[in-house]
């Protein structure tokens, strides 16, 4: 029953949240949408810590957006064998996942301990990063469960996985799918939907404005008050 | 051609007797909030200095403003590419101690502390943490009057190419204020570096702003402005900067840290510009040259054919008579006494100086110094200032325009002097630096006297012709998951506060932990 409900409607509920309030906040509350950098009050150990989770954290998303949604049919005419692609993934996920580990730890450290972080900071910005990493580390735990299935030979775990996601997808859930997987699976699944869910109530809004248009932008804006019309 | 008008001021650094009124005042109006109280849209510098963030001009360290590379403007802090690859964690980014960690005192306990034999004390708290403050290093104006070692002071970057260890004996010293705030450029580095693209130059007065809904504070404009005008706000996580008081300067009064100015050295005024030249202008090779190229984007506002294109592209007729009438045309264009500081970061900035004469009147009296002819006033090469040191501030260090503008300066007074002590006028001064009796008149007004209606022409701005239709915003703040229409609104929201709030905060003065 729980699983019929964390993996059949959890997922909508979350995502649903997570576009709409999104949506909301981007609407009403544009002057609270920022990054909420606080390197100006510290920078020590920052070049290291900040670069390294974000570089791994975005690794680790595109990571597995390629590798879960990606019909299991393309890998295969691409001529990516189910075992290499399990092993590609225990690799990257290791090497990014480690990074974004040790980027994020110390950011952790930082805003638990560093006086100024601590004073400017807010309890949801410490809450949303203890959480990440929660997910993070549930994800990182995946890596041995993973292991001993590549080294059977056994793609049936990540194969399950990718085609539960797209059951979702493609709105024809079917929990029934992760019935097999081990519970670490399971609660990592959970653990990032409910980042989703946090997401449009936290800093995270940020990766929304990524801003790619600067790469094409003029270097200088100039705005007209008069009318145009 | 493309006519702008640009709001622009000159300080006259020859009247500024460093009393800090200036600062006060913009921060009493503008920055006495959480976030930026370390920041002073207005400060002044006392040079040689380093000033303030600490080491501000020296561009090695902060890569702020343009280069030219190949014949191409550029970013210092380099391509578009690198600025994202850096968005992480921005290099060039001072730390508040770069400027200096903002303290209040613990008045409260000068107030509640028990009887004892000595008198209490107001301890230092620090205004980021809350916490106590064992000693304060910095502050806002370390360097006040030359205060600390010579050894530190010298670090000023304008001390380029200047042997610099005799000005450290004490009959050798020299000192001048440098008032500073955001020099509303025409090419700024600012805008150019913002990624989410939130500042942007208004068309109609060219002041220089920062949406404050657009900034996702990703603070690449901080090191990116060769001026460290524009500052973080630690608590909003938004980027803040002088705004040019536009709110009082669209009803034609002057910006505050002008009005408020006691010795009169703030003139505010308008310049028509060409913006089609801008690029090719802040691009010229030689960093000497580019003072001059500055002066040739400036437009006669009294030639017909400006007037007539001017009109042409929508410039209201009273801009065009402010500009005619505008001190700012006449210190800078006419009379060339005025200056950009730091024309090398090539950002083509509005705020413009006047150089300061320094007189050793002692030894003039003593007949140890060559005079002008009067026998009287300095010579612009026996001042105590080193010359090279103004150039190097104000003209990429090109000593000739410089001197001129002193030379200019000083022959003014000459000629005021004939007039007032010996009662005739002797235009020999005049002559040799090639002004007109008129000409000296006018400067003596403008400089000397200095007259509020002279030092301020500032046209209103046109509101019938902003595009916000008024009448399109009714019915706008009605109900809504927002609170678009309070400024103080404290009600719950979903969402993190906005910490918009302008409300001043009646807390009592806050109590170090004892």
């Amino acid at each position: 029953m729980l699983d019929k409900f964390l993996f059949g409607a959890y997922p909508y509920l979350a995502l649903a949240i997570f576009l709409i309030g999104s949506w909301v906040r981007f609407d009403h509350e544009q002057y609270s949408w920022k990054a909420d950098s606080t390197q100006f009050l510290s920078k020590s150990g920052m070049r290291l810590a900040s670069n390294f989770f974000h570089i791994g954290i975005l690794a680790i998303f595109f990571g597995h957006a390629v590798g879960l949604l990606t019909p299991h049919s393309v890998f295969l005419s691409l001529g990516v064998s189910d075992m290499s692609h399990q092993w590609m993934a225990i690799i990257a996920g290791s090497v990014f996942g480690g990074m974004a580990l040790i980027g994020g730890l110390i950011l952790w450290l930082r805003r638990m301990f560093n006086p100024r972080v601590k004073a400017a900071g807010r309890g949801r910005d410490l809450f949303i990063l203890t959480w990440i990493m929660l997910t993070l580390l549930l994800g990182l735990s995946t890596i041995p469960v993973s292991l001993s299935h590549a080294e059977h030979g056994d793609a049936g775990a990540m194969l399950a996985l990718a085609e539960w996601v797209q059951s979702m997808i493609y709105f024809r859930p079917d929990p029934s799918l992760l019935a097999g997987v081990s519970p670490v699976y399971k609660m990592h699944i959970t653990a990032a939907l409910t980042m989703f869910l946090f997401f449009p109530f936290t800093r995270l809004v940020h990766i929304w404005s990524a801003p790619i248009g600067y790469l094409g932008r003029a270097y200088q804006i100039v705005r007209e008050k008069k009318r145009t019309a | 051609m493309k006519i702008r008008a640009q709001f622009a001021m000159v300080f006259n650094l020859d009247k500024c007797i460093g009393c800090h009124t200036c600062s006060v005042t913009c921060k009493n109006v503008w920055t006495n909030r959480k976030g930026v109280e370390y920041a002073w849209f207005n400060n002044v510098e006392s040079k040689p200095g380093i000033g303030y963030p600490r080491d501000w001009e020296n561009q090695k360290k902060w890569n702020g403003g343009w280069i030219v590379e190949m014949g191409k403007l550029k970013l210092r802090s380099g391509s578009r590419t690198s600025r994202l690859a850096n968005i992480f964690l921005n290099p060039d980014l001072p730390e508040v101690d770069d400027y200096y960690e903002p303290f209040t005192f613990d008045y409260g306990h000068l107030q509640k502390a028990p009887l004892s034999e000595a008198a209490p004390t107001a301890r230092p708290i620090s205004q980021i943490t809350g916490e106590r403050m064992e000693k304060i290093h910095w502050g806002p104006n370390w360097e006040d009057d030359l205060a600390g070692e010579f050894s530190k002071r010298s670090q000023d970057q304008n001390f380029k190419d200047i042997e610099k260890s005799i000005y450290k004996a004490f009959e050798n010293t020299f000192h001048m204020y440098l008032p500073r705030i955001c020099n509303h450029c025409l090419n700024p580095a600012c805008i150019a570096a913002c990624p989410s693209g939130s500042i942007y130059k208004r068309e109609e007065d060219g002041i220089v702003l920062v949406d404050q809904d657009k900034c996702r504070g990703w603070r690449m404009c901080i090191s990116s402005c060769p001026y460290k005008k524009v500052f973080y706000n630690w608590e909003s996580g938004k980027a803040e900067k002088c705004i040019g008081c536009y709110p009082r300067v669209e009803s034609g009064m002057p910006t505050v840290c002008s009005e408020s100015c006691v010795g009169r050295i703030r003139s505010n005024g308008i310049m028509l510009y060409d913006a089609d030249k801008i690029e090719a202008l802040a691009s010229v090779k030689n960093e000497q040259d580019i003072y001059d190229a500055h002066l040739s984007i400036f437009l006669d506002p009294n030639d017909p054919k400006v007037i007539a294109e001017a009109r042409e592209q929508g410039i209201p007729d009273n801009w065009i008579k402010a500009a005619q009438e505008s001190p700012i045309y006449k210190m800078a264009v006419e009379w060339q006494i005025a200056f950009p500081m730091h024309p090398e970061f090539r950002t083509l900035p509005m705020v413009w100086y006047v150089p300061p004469l320094s007189p050793v009147q002692s030894q003039i009296d003593q007949g140890n110094l060559p005079t002008a002819p009067d026998g009287c006033l300095p010579i612009s090469t026996a001042l105590r200032m080193p010359l090279k040191y103004l150039a190097n501030l104000l003209t990429a260090g090109k000593v000739e325009p410089v001197m001129k503008a002193l030379n200019r300066m000083i022959a003014m007074r000459s000629y005021q002097r004939s007039i007032h002590v010996d009662g005739k006028p002797d235009t020999r001064a005049l002559d040799a630096v090639g002004m007109t009796e008129q000409q000296a008149q006018d400067m003596y007004q403008l400089i000397a006297i200095a007259n509020y209606e002279d030092r301020f022409v500032i046209p209103t701005s046109q509101a019938e012709l902003n595009i916000e239709d008024f009448h399109g915003f009714q019915g706008q703040n009605g109900f809504g998951f927002g609170n678009a229409a309070s400024a103080g609104s404290q009600g719950w929201s979903l969402f993190p506060e906005r910490r918009k709030q302008t409300v001043e905060n009646l807390d009592p003065p806050v109590e170090a932990a004892e």
